[in-house]
């Protein structure tokens, strides 16, 4: 019962955590021009915050939205590998997975694979998945509807909020020397190619390369 | 046009988290998978900080955003939560601009 009560309560706290997160989700896509009802589904259907951030950053920096769908769906490959970490704490029935599956991210990976049961496992997954889905919902909205009131958001610094969210989200992965390494490389690989190609398609060129690195590396 | 990319990425996103939990293990396991996949975030976050930061459509510039961006690190230095590093890059960004 104890531990039912603490699962349910870090769930909370991690809710509360990416609703306020959210705000500035919602605020940096509605000032990157997507609508209202654009911005509240992506955090409906796409829930995962990396590739939501991703797709408004290409798209506010003025990339197409197919340049900043790929770099979306290609933040969200990690997600298929916390699946793969789940599939033995998660419900087997077919409803039920195809319903977990869109609670597969960090937060939910974090919070389940950290318990001891596969019970208390399940618990952690569903309880951290309605949370922070009901927060991170609210949070886009409040956070929408705040900026669409807003005259000129670049005014405000909004432009200079979505680095600022990268590097965010960045931070926790760094901490070894060979992810810093291939972040200084694809920053730099990145601007050099900026100036020849259309946008966003610098990213994609990262993306391919680090790739080919991954896959000569595990060859080694 | 926006909203066809937007359903298509949802779905892309969707289909990903479902392929984790459907596909038989070994496909997912294999080393190269492993090792290669959690370096893409690592990759496109940092090309998107510094492409965000340092251009304007295909222009490389340095304006008041690589400050916003220094008050960014300093506060994910500090362990500030996320909602304190963007907001202080913005306001830093916003108050530049008014001098």
């Amino acid at each position: 019962m104890q531990i039912r009560r603490s699962v349910i309560r870090d769930a909370l706290g991690i809710g509360i955590a990416t609703g306020a997160y959210a705000l500035s989700f919602g605020a940096i896509s509605t000032a990157a021009g997507l609508s209202l009802l654009q911005t509240c589904a992506l955090s409906v259907l796409m829930f995962t915050g990396a590739s939501q951030f991703a797709l408004v950053g290409v798209v506010g920096a003025g990339g197409s939205v197919w340049a900043g769908a790929a770099t979306a769906a290609l933040l969200g490959s990690r997600n298929a590998l916390y699946g793969v970490r789940l599939s033995s704490l998660l419900e087997r029935s077919g409803w039920k997975r195809a319903a977990a599956a869109h609670f597969v991210i960090d937060e939910t990976t974090a919070m389940s694979i950290a318990r001891d049961s596969v019970p208390e496992s399940r618990l952690a997954f569903w309880a951290t998945g309605a949370a922070v889905f009901t927060l991170w919902n609210l949070g886009t909205l409040i956070g929408a509807l705040a900026t669409h009131a807003l005259p000129d958001p670049k005014v405000l610094g909004f432009d200079a909020a979505p680095p600022a969210a990268f590097l965010a989200l960045l931070a926790p992965r760094l901490r070894a020397r060979e992810p810093m390494a291939i972040a200084l490389g694809a920053g730099v690989v990145a601007l050099v190619c900026l100036p020849f190609v259309p946008a966003g398609v610098p990213l994609l060129i990262v993306a391919v390369l680090v790739a080919i690195f991954g896959i000569v590396r595990s060859r080694g | 046009m926006m909203w066809a990319g937007v359903l298509v990425a949802c779905a892309s996103c969707y289909a990903l988290k479902l392929a984790g939990l459907s596909l038989p293990a070994s496909v997912l396991q294999d080393p190269r998978v492993q090792r290669t996949v959690p370096l893409v975030p690592v990759a496109l976050l940092a090309a998107l900080v510094a492409t965000q930061t340092f251009s304007t459509g295909h222009h490389l510039v340095l304006d008041v955003r690589a400050a916003a961006l220094a008050v960014a690190i300093a506060a994910v230095l500090l362990r500030a939560p996320f909602l304190v590093v963007v907001a202080s890059a913005a306001a830093t960004a916003a108050l530049l601009r008014l001098l």
